[in-house]
């Protein structure tokens, strides 16, 4: 089972086991995890599951598409590291995945 | 300008679940107004992801979104339902008691629909302008910050900054900037999401020195008493720029909240509408409520299940809108009376 570490801007920190093959986001939502919106549900069409992925994994996580940079414009305070959750899948290469949710989604 | 209408039932929210319910309805010869804030209907559907495909609408093994959408638009036309697009429903006042009920319903437009009854099939809210996390924000909001713009005279001879790229934040650029005495954007990267002719368009200006493109975000607003004098930029090079500014217009897209539907004095449960499973009535006799806003136990927030309870609403809504008729329950199939009513017949 792969571990996801999901830590908020006030400094929260909780670490939730996700099933490969489903999406960072979903497993915020399954685990009830604060700071994760999704509003439209995982189309990559709101900005709402904004993360900062953490330092050490923004190699293995890789870069946005075109369509979630475009989206990310609706984000805000938007850095270098940051993805939209929903469109990072789990998979075993990412145990131990550190995130962080910002202070405000939408 | 105030324009009256009087009709059965005001539908509020024109996403699926409250299109399917004019057809319900509709066979009952009840007559409906769609009142939604977005430009078109659809609700979420239109709005968030119409070229998604959905797997679990009955029937469809698979249907797009927007399919699905323009399906129901044609399916409801038999009855004429009135659309009132754009306008966001501000108020609900009792005018009847719980046997007779009638409601006055009031838009942000002016719009006022006197109704038997009410249905809220809003969804997830209403759609509003996402606002940036720039501290002191709500301070400068509606003086010298805006969200939507309104008269663009009141933009005459300011130095406005627009925040964003895609088409909203575009299209203000270019019509604002005859206007203006300075326009300037700005936008995290040189990228826009805008349509491709916005965008030339705009780096034309910024060529020819007669508007500002800064890349960057704004982290700081500078003023008083509401009125902004300058925003601080964050480049992405991490280095902080004064900006000079009277109005700033930042475009970040839409996202859902409740809105004016909690002071309409309905209960609440953890901003969703609770309501029984056989009428989908609410605290409020004569205001039914369906689809992804309400609670109950065992709610699934469905597109088929906002279709059912629909149905349902409407065997009560037909109790108050014809007191004196029985109502008969018919199949589309076999009913001539029903499908004279589709034009099928």
């Amino acid at each position: 089972m792969t571990k996801i570490t999901f830590k908020d801007a006030a400094g929260g920190s909780r670490t939730v086991e996700a099933n490969d093959g489903s999406t960072v986001m979903e497993t915020a939502i399954r685990n009830a995890v604060p700071g994760i919106e999704a509003e439209c549900g995982g189309a990559c069409a709101c900005a709402t599951c904004h993360v900062y992925i953490d330092d050490a994994w923004t190699e293995v996580v890789g870069k946005p598409s075109q369509m979630e940079e475009d989206m990310l414009d609706f984000a805000f305070e938007v850095r270098p590291t940051s993805r939209l959750s929903c469109q990072i899948k789990v998979a075993p290469n990412l145990d131990g995945l550190v995130v962080t949710t910002p202070a405000k989604q939408g | 300008m105030t324009e009256s209408f009087e009709t059965d039932v005001v539908i509020v929210g024109a996403g699926p679940a409250g299109l399917f319910a004019v057809f319900e309805l509709g066979l009952l010869d009840i007559k409906c107004h769609l009142i939604d804030i977005l430009s078109k209907p659809g609700g979420q559907c239109s709005e968030l992801y119409p070229e998604k495909p959905i797997y679990d609408i009955p029937g469809f093994p698979e249907v797009s979104a927007q399919g699905l959408v323009d399906n129901l638009i044609k399916q409801i036309q038999p009855f004429n339902p009135v659309f009132h697009m754009g306008e966001m429903v501000e108020r609900v006042e009792t005018l009847g008691d719980s046997a007779h009920p009638l409601f006055r319903v009031t838009t942000d437009a002016g719009t006022e629909i006197t109704a038997k009854c009410v249905l809220v099939a809003a969804g997830g809210g209403s759609f509003m302008p996402k606002k940036p996390p720039i501290p002191q924000i709500e301070v400068y909001e509606g003086k010298s910050v805006f969200y939507a713009v309104r008269k663009v005279e009141q933009f005459r001879a300011k130095r406005v900054t627009i925040v964003g790229g895609g088409d909203s934040a575009l299209d203000w650029v270019l019509n604002l900037h005859p206007v203006a005495q300075r326009v300037t954007l700005i936008h995290r990267r040189d990228a826009f999401r805008a349509a491709p002719h916005s965008v030339n368009a705009m780096r034309e200006l910024v060529a020819s020195g007669q508007m500002d493109f800064l890349m960057g975000q704004v982290a700081g607003l500078k003023g008083e008493g509401g009125q902004l004098s300058a925003l601080t930029v964050r480049k992405e090079s991490g280095e902080s720029v004064d900006v000079a500014c009277d109005d700033m217009l930042p475009f970040f897209g839409l996202t859902m909240k409740l809105g004016p539907i909690a002071g309409w004095g309905l209960n609440l449960h953890e901003n969703l509408i609770p309501t029984d499973t056989e009428k989908f009535e609410t605290s409020t006799p004569g205001i039914f409520a369906i689809g992804d806003i309400i609670t109950y136990p065992g709610k699934l927030k469905l597109i088929l299940s906002g279709f059912h309870e629909g149905a349902l609403a409407a065997q009560k809504v037909h109790r108050y809108v014809y007191p004196d008729k029985r109502l008969v329950f018919q199949y589309t199939t076999s009913s001539t009376s029903l499908q004279k009513k589709l034009g099928v017949n």
